[in-house]
């Protein structure tokens, strides 16, 4: 009898270890690939990385002195015009979620906007291509922009919303006890404590779509030379990734790691932005 | 003698008119959702008018995929989207309800924010720098070293006979797997979070193991979360695009082996929409978007219905 007990403890004991290892185990080949990632990026990338790479356009195969310049220029452009499609769109609509909406019209909503941010981004590419492409019979860094800003303001109303109800309800009370109308409150109260926290949800919804090929095939379209109107095609980084990557030259899958390398910096910045932003509002 | 006119009336008609027109201003911020609902399910399906007039339903059981004699079927695509899917989420969810296992129950209390920031990183990598670490990287790995093993061990299996190209089937549901642990994971996490301490403290007085707690107290009582966890992670895994389109083989064909080229939906926007040169074939090509807006708004739905019941019953409790 006791001997059945100590061997069944130790059963369980030694199931407890086993299942504890198998969890580590899995985080550990969960967290790798980033390790990977990482890893190639900056091994494959730094070497063809150099001043050219930042101030030239694509040159043919193996000519020195080619580079992503105005890839780079164009995903700042691209993301500039989501930003002014996309960002005052997602405030407001979070500020009405949070200063007017009622309960059950907020449940709806937020439901949706969750729904829309997963459907798939390269349908939003399409709804663009039907809207602003078709229309004007050119690929255009307005339609690429578009693409992308959709994509922003759900992600944008939801964040605008989570920070907005954290201002204290006293702060609003005053404002109104000062006879100011609603709005005036809402704008020059409300927001301005809010500032850092939108701010983090814009850059968050940014760096979300700068990474975004699919919806820019067909809109942006991309371009090897500078683009000098809003209105033409536009180059941007990870449609040149994607064209290099799977073109058959050793010289253009060099400059593709490179262009990624350049592109995760670009994400990997927004989100420190996000974390700085974030970690300072904790403490005040 | 008339009433002197209060000096304060015009500002409060200016403040009144201020007040309406900023609140009209966010409702339409607000309602911009469902505009782009509407707006999102009208030009895809004003889009496919052409195709949807000439196949109808078969269009989606059709597994001929010819832009030369203009014969448009979705099947190969669908079904190349479900198994990469069915693939990633076999591969991902025990993987990410493992790791949110240790980051709630066994994760040193020190180690875990610096952990949920490394799986934020992983969700940050955009899908395109997968593909290309996909081509370079992953697919020479498979095709020399995983894939000639896995063949040997399971080749009874049509699943895993057939020439092996390193690109397939298997590898986009792979890369898709990798692709959506990082959501899979950070919801679990949530959701085994949400169960309350009571549970776990009540398995602990009756001597259980750590392990035995996890799997009495706090799995179970997860089990439902987990899975909308699971349906979101194949919401994303279903409009995957770039990564896939990189790494599937791209071949309309359908075969029973995973070591085959496939397709999905979204890769084949991706790959012919600037291609298309006849309307019909636009059209086409509309309708797969439709098909795959379809899959994706019901599926995601679904995934937040179950995920907010359980943060409703959560609320519930605390309030």
């Amino acid at each position: 009898m006791a001997m059945s007990s100590t061997a069944n403890h130790r059963y369980r004991r030694l199931k407890n270890a086993l299942m504890n290892a198998v969890s580590i185990l899995c985080a550990v080949l969960v967290i790798s690939p980033l390790g990977l990632i990482l890893f190639y990026l900056i091994r494959q990338g730094v070497a063809a990385l150099n001043w050219e790479f930042f101030t030239h356009v694509p040159g043919p195969v193996g000519q020195p002195g080619s580079g992503m310049g105005n890839a780079i220029i164009g995903t700042v452009e691209l993301l500039v015009l989501a930003s002014l499609a996309g960002v005052p769109i997602g405030v407001l609509g979070g500020v009405y979620l949070s200063e007017y909406g009622g309960d059950r019209v907020n449940d709806w909503i937020r439901f949706w906007a969750d729904v829309l941010n997963g459907v798939p981004s390269i349908v939003w590419g399409m709804v663009a291509y039907a809207i602003a492409v078709v229309p004007f019979k050119t690929f255009s860094a307005y339609s690429g922009g578009l693409a992308l800003g959709f994509i922003m303001i759900p992600l944008v109303l939801r964040t605008t919303e989570e920070v907005l109800v954290l201002v204290p309800r006293s702060y609003r009370e005053a404002g109104l006890a000062l006879g100011l109308p609603q709005w005036k409150m809402i704008s020059r109260i409300v927001l301005p404590t809010a500032l850092k926290g939108i701010v983090t949800g814009v850059l968050l919804a940014m760096g979300r779509v700068a990474g975004e090929t699919a919806p820019l095939l067909f809109t942006a379209f991309g371009n090897r030379y500078w683009s000098h109107h809003l209105s033409e095609p536009i180059a941007a980084l990870p449609l040149q990734i994607f064209a290099y990557a799977i073109s058959p030259y050793d010289d253009w899958h060099r400059q593709a790691w490179a262009g990624a390398l350049v592109l995760i910096f670009l994400v990997f910045a927004l989100s420190a932005g996000v974390r700085l932003l974030s970690s300072e509002r904790k403490k005040s | 003698m008339t009433p002197r006119p209060d000096p304060t009336a015009a500002l409060h008609r200016n403040s009144r008119w201020g007040d309406r027109s900023f609140r009209l201003l966010c409702l339409a911020g607000a309602s911009t959702i469902f505009v782009l609902l509407l707006l999102v399910a009208y030009q895809l399906y004003h889009g496919s008018q052409l195709a949807r007039a000439q196949f109808g339903w078969k269009f989606l059981v059709g597994s001929t995929w010819d832009p030369v004699d203009e014969v448009y079927g979705a099947l190969p695509f669908i079904y190349g989207t479900f198994v990469s899917s069915a693939i990633a989420l076999l591969i991902a969810v025990p993987l990410s309800v493992g790791t949110a296992i240790y980051l709630t129950e066994l994760a040193p209390v020190r180690l875990r924010q610096p952990l949920v920031s490394v799986i934020e990183m992983l969700a940050a990598v955009p899908s395109v720098i997968w593909g290309l670490w996909g081509i370079f990287v992953l697919v020479p790995f498979l095709r020399t070293t995983a894939y000639p093993p896995l063949q040997h061990a399971l080749g009874f299996l049509p699943l895993f006979q057939g020439p092996i190209y390193g690109i397939g089937m298997l590898t986009g549901g792979i890369i898709v797997a990798i692709m959506i642990l990082p959501i899979v994971t950070s919801v679990s996490r949530e959701v085994l979070r949400s169960v309350p301490n009571l549970q776990r403290e009540a398995a602990y007085g009756l001597g259980a193991t750590r392990w035995e707690v996890t799997r009495i107290a706090v799995l179970s009582y997860a089990r439902r979360g987990i899975f909308g966890a699971a349906v979101l992670g194949l919401g994303r895994a279903l409009g995957e695009t770039m990564a896939v389109t990189m790494v599937i083989g791209n071949s309309s064909d359908i075969s029973r082996s995973l070591f085959a080229p496939g397709y999905t939906l979204a890769s084949v926007i991706a790959n012919e929409f600037t291609e298309a040169t006849t309307d019909r074939y636009l059209s086409a090509l509309f309708e797969l978007g439709l098909v795959l807006l379809g899959l994706t708004v019901v599926i995601n739905a679904l995934a937040q219905v179950m995920i907010r019941a359980i943060a409703s019953k959560e609320t519930r409790r605390v309030a």
